[in-house]
């Protein structure tokens, strides 16, 4: 049995403990959970419910956060 | 106390001088410029120019997550919310999907619904798209996004983005960054006229007088990054364009003299002592 996954976070493969949710990806890559925002598969995932949506094998996500600009 | 002070003290009248607010969406702005926060020498920098400013409004871009970077402060960390509205932009982004994506990704980062809509056409020029443009502010006006569109300085096709409902339209003056100021002034005078929504002028401002200029034309507001953050001095060029904003806002609301090709003399053409 599979007991990881690989998913592409930011254009980068990453591989994730099977049964990973959104909100383990953020923790796994340190982020502050109030300063990103997520897109999986080109769809939001809204903060609420980033400790339910599983992630799976092939996923591809957008983590983003605000940086300077005009 | 002389004389002279005393009676200029009861002379001096109070005025209030009272202007309206500029309202976006659910937000009433008194100051009318709106700052960038990118290309700041440092971050101290970047907060002090905001500061003298006076803004009430900064925009942001909305990008990836440097992995792999341990997370220091972040810029929402130099940026009270008590103090400025976030307005998340959609820069970078060449056709109207991913300006829809970013606006969306923009929102999902929760500050509202606000976002400053850019679809570009080429990084070389970074002119707007005018088919994207239009094409993206449609979808995110129908999400219910308040959608403040930067757009060139077309009459035409600032009056279409009004009529798909864009909460501000916000010609060019001159291509992002360039400093090149206001280019044509006849462009934003007919958009202006026509315009039954805010016309922010946005990018192109080099110096102050360049704000001034918008302002004294009867734009509604002005948008800047580069003049101020890569200006030699950013935080005493963020205090000129204050005094701008403010000198072009009271002109404009003042009302010009006309022009005229000959002289009209300002003292009195009777009186004058004999010549011989």
């Amino acid at each position: 049995m599979t007991t990881t996954i690989t998913v592409t976070v930011n254009g980068e493969a990453r591989v994730l403990p099977a049964g990973s949710t959104v909100a383990d990806l953020v923790a796994a890559l340190g982020c502050k959970p109030a300063q990103v925002a997520v897109e999986r598969n080109r769809e939001i995932v809204r903060r609420a419910d980033h400790g339910a949506v599983l992630l799976v094998e092939g996923d591809r996500l957008e983590v983003v956060t605000f940086f300077g600009g005009g | 106390m002389g004389l002279c002070g005393a009676s200029a003290r009861r002379t001096i009248a109070s005025v209030t001088l009272v202007d309206t607010p500029l309202v976006l969406g659910p937000h009433r702005f008194t100051s009318r410029l709106f700052l960038g926060t990118g290309k700041y020498p440092s971050m101290p920098s970047m907060v002090d120019s905001l500061a003298a400013s006076g803004t009430q409004c900064v925009t942001v871009a909305v990008r990836r997550m440097q992995l792999g970077v341990p997370e220091g402060k972040t810029l929402l960390d130099y940026l009270p919310r008590e103090k400025y509205v976030l307005l998340p932009n959609t820069a970078g982004c060449f056709d109207a999907e991913h300006a829809i994506r970013t606006a969306r990704l923009g929102r999902e980062l929760g500050i509202g619904d606000l976002v400053k809509l850019e679809v570009l056409g080429d990084p070389q020029t970074l002119l707007p798209d005018p088919v994207g443009t239009l094409e993206a502010a449609k979808v995110l006006v129908k999400e219910g996004f308040v959608v403040l569109c930067y757009t060139s300085d077309d009459p035409v096709l600032a009056k279409r983005l009004e009529d798909v409902g864009v909460t501000a339209v916000m010609p060019a003056g001159a291509p992002i960054g360039s400093g090149q100021g206001i280019l044509n002034p006849n462009n934003l005078r007919i958009i202006l006229e026509r315009a039954k929504v805010p016309i922010v002028v946005d990018a192109g401002v080099g110096t102050a007088s360049d704000v001034t200029i918008a302002f004294e034309l009867g734009a509604h507001g002005v948008l800047l990054n580069t003049g101020v953050a890569l200006a030699r001095d950013p935080v005493r060029m963020a205090r000129a364009m204050k005094a701008a904003a403010e000198a072009g806002r009271d002109a404009f609301l003042a009302g010009r003299i006309g022009k005229k090709l000959y002289a009209s003399a300002s003292s009195p053409t009777s009186g004058v002592i004999a010549g011989e």
